[in-house]
């Protein structure tokens, strides 16, 4: 292993020039050069597609994507992930769909994110006082909620469900033509995760969680409560995004936002947050989320099957990190 | 916790009493488990009473692809890895399988078993290659995978189709009979259950006896003490991998003997295969537990489930209680893992 540092290290000098600095400081920047990158590849492919509207449209898709990759991203700082974020999704969109008529839109959404947090709780518990792997823990949780929303779908049966018109002038519609409505849920939650990653202490905790786990113990934190908190957060995250996901596709289903499971981890990984902890930043998870979702439709300009388009997601997870560790690997 | 891999345990010398209690000590938690099974089987004939030979052959028949699933799981685990590609590995698998076999020769449909077994050994080898070569963490390579072989597959077959080969399909339904055992015995043996125990058998046994298994163990427990001893990492882990991938091809294969034709989506095999190998006393770290473990919980969580259907409980509270138990079973696992550790 060392010796191929030492080569690295050899052709690093050679050239002159050390590209690691730049990707372990500041990996939004050849992250943002592989986003403009491949909105150059699609209008290239398809001259004219690249419009205003367009790019609202890119945005207005990867929000919910970028949100569901947050909660990856904190949880992820750890050295956690969380697996249950794509059900715990769907069943807030659910609940609050199906509770609408009966407690009103503000009361619905409260419930349901309550229920979020719930699950939250749930894994929190697990990993910060059983000491689950988040892994298994959080699939384990995933798998609970999907049952018990099956049962209170069957519960819910005759009654009517709801998509309120806040939800869908969040999620889906524009002001101004062009300007998506979910940043005015997104941007103000950039920022409070921004803040509470970089500026408060709970931010610097899962920082050194994921860095150093003993050594954050034996200096005096309640490891437990940190994580408690982390996953609750990390639920409610998702299901925020399952709300304006819910809006922008409006039609309340059991599996809406299972498909977006593993595209968020890939955002965050992408994105450079390590999944062994204690690096990365919430920047790079949004740029992470905006190339993807630009793949997809790249892939989907091309006209490839299902199959391929597949492929080329795994492949483009599998060469971003390889590229992004080879350069930034230190060991 | 002693760090004695469990395959030098048997190379240990003392009175009959001493082996037997060292027996005891290192195998607690399968044992631990063999206990839990026979417990719930007393539960399943307290509900059912008429339980007996033909639920097993279904319980049997039920539990045979999350077996194989679990051995792949447990094969990348042991090497300190994970390896969350092993559903889309034995999707792959099987609508290869089928298309394969499609308005093919019974006889053919031997080779057909042999090119999937050896496309398995192959799929699990990129797995593990790619891995070792980008450096990348084994968790984000398996996910790339995941998308990657589950899009290969539907490249395969975009619906559900092909065919198997009938004598594969009768490999696995129905009991044992008397074929070489008296025929009351051979009622109570389901063709599955042999199926399995043969060809894990058949790896495994060897496996643990050989160099490369004891290099499993070494490089899964401690990688950097396993390389400053001179065990090849990287060609271990390859091959650690490519034998899930082999497990995931039988795995694969007995779901075309199962239904008969090939299903290009995943089952829900990977989180399952993970429980098993929690459940079954492997650590998830690497380096401890062994394949006993994981296929009797394969068998405890498939009894559970068949329990609840006995019961006749809606099958979505069913699978609250499932997710529940798997929930319990871990929470009991983390906190027997962490006795140990501090004592």
């Amino acid at each position: 292993m060392s010796s191929a540092t030492d080569v690295m290290d050899e052709t690093a000098a050679r050239r002159g020039i050390d590209p690691r600095t730049i990707f372990r400081d500041r990996p939004i920047i050849p992250l943002i050069a592989l986003l403009l990158g491949l909105v150059a590849v699609v209008e290239l492919l398809q001259p004219g597609i690249v419009s205003e509207r367009w790019i609202s449209n890119i945005i207005r898709f990867a929000i919910p994507l970028a949100i569901l990759a947050a909660a990856q991203t904190l949880t992820m700082l750890t050295g956690g992930i969380d697996l249950s974020v794509g059900i715990v999704a769907t069943m807030t969109a659910f609940v609050m769909a199906t509770q609408t008529p009966h407690l009103g839109t503000g009361l619905a959404i409260v419930v349901a994110l309550g229920v979020a947090a719930l699950a939250g709780l749930g894994s929190g518990i697990g990993v910060g006082i059983f000491r689950v792997h988040p892994l298994i823990m959080t699939l384990a949780v995933g798998l609970v909620v999907e049952g018990l929303l099956l049962v209170y779908q069957r519960l819910m049966l005759g009654t009517r469900s709801e998509i309120p018109e806040l939800i869908t002038w969040l999620g889906a519609d524009r002001s101004f033509g062009i300007i998506p409505n979910s940043l005015l849920v997104f941007v103000p939650l950039a920022v409070v995760i921004w803040f509470l990653l970089k500026r408060t202490g709970f931010g610097r905790l899962l920082y050194a969680i994921g860095d150093n786990e003993g050594a954050t113990r034996l200096a005096g934190v309640r490891y437990w409560q940190v994580i408690i908190s982390l996953y609750i957060l990390s639920a409610v995250l998702a299901g925020i995004g399952g709300l304006l996901y819910v809006g922008l596709i409006k039609a309340s289903s059991l599996s809406l936002a299972v498909p977006l499971v593993l595209p968020s981890v890939a955002a965050a990984v992408i994105g450079g947050t390590s999944i062994f902890g204690g690096r990365g930043g919430y920047g790079g998870t949004i740029v992470g989320a905006l190339v993807l979702q630009v793949l997809a439709t790249l892939l989907l300009v091309l006209q490839v099957p299902e199959g391929t388009r597949r492929i080329v997601f795994g492949l483009i997870i599998l060469g971003v990190t390889a590229a992004y560790t080879r350069i930034t690997e230190e060991r | 916790m002693s760090a004695t891999t469990p395959a030098t345990a048997d190379l240990g010398k003392g009175s009959p009493g001493e082996i037997a209690g060292r027996f005891v000590r290192r195998n607690s938690w399968t044992l631990a488990l063999w206990g839990l099974l026979g417990l719930m089987l007393v539960f399943t004939l307290t509900i059912q009473p008429g339980w007996g030979a033909p639920q097993l052959t279904i319980l049997a028949i039920a539990a045979l692809p999350y077996a194989f699933a679990a051995a792949a799981q447990t094969m990348a685990v042991l090497v300190g890895g994970i390896d969350l590609s092993v559903a889309a590995m034995m999707t792959l698998t099987s609508v290869c399988a089928a298309v394969l076999m499609q308005g093919q020769s019974e006889e053919f449909g031997i080779i057909a078993v042999g090119l999937i077994l050896l496309m398995g050994l192959g799929l699990g080898a990129i797995n593990g290659l790619s891995i070792v070569l980008t450096r990348v963490p084994d968790i984000v390579v398996t996910l790339a995978f995941f998308f990657i072989w589950e899009g290969a597959a539907l490249l395969v077959l975009d619906a559900p189709g092909g065919s198997s080969a009938v004598w594969l399909r009768d490999l696995i339904i129905g009991p044992v009979g008397g074929f070489i055992l008296p025929a009351e015995l051979g009622a109570w043996i389901p063709k599955a259950l042999l199926l399995l125990a043969v060809s894990l058998g058949v790896v495994w046994i060897p496996l643990r006896r050989s160099r490369l298994g004891l290099s499993i163990y070494a490089v899964g427990s401690d990688r950097l003490a396993a390389f400053r001893s001179g065990v090849p990492v990287d060609r271990t882990k390859v091959a650690a991998y490519a034998l899930t991938g082999l497990f995931a091809a039988m795995g694969g294969l007995v779901l075309t003997m199962n239904t008969g034709i090939g299903t290009p989506i995943q089952g829900p095999y990977l989180l399952a295969s993970v429980a098993a190998v929690v459940l079954g006393g492997v650590s998830l770290a690497g380096g401890k537990g062994g394949l006993v473990g994981p296929i009797v919980a394969v068998f405890i969580l498939r009894l559970a489930r068949q329990d609840l259907t006995l019961m006749s409980i809606d099958p979505n509270v069913a699978q609250v209680v499932e997710g529940l138990i798997m929930v319990a079973v871990v929470l009991v696992g983390a906190v027997v893992a962490l006795r140990s550790r501090r004592s």
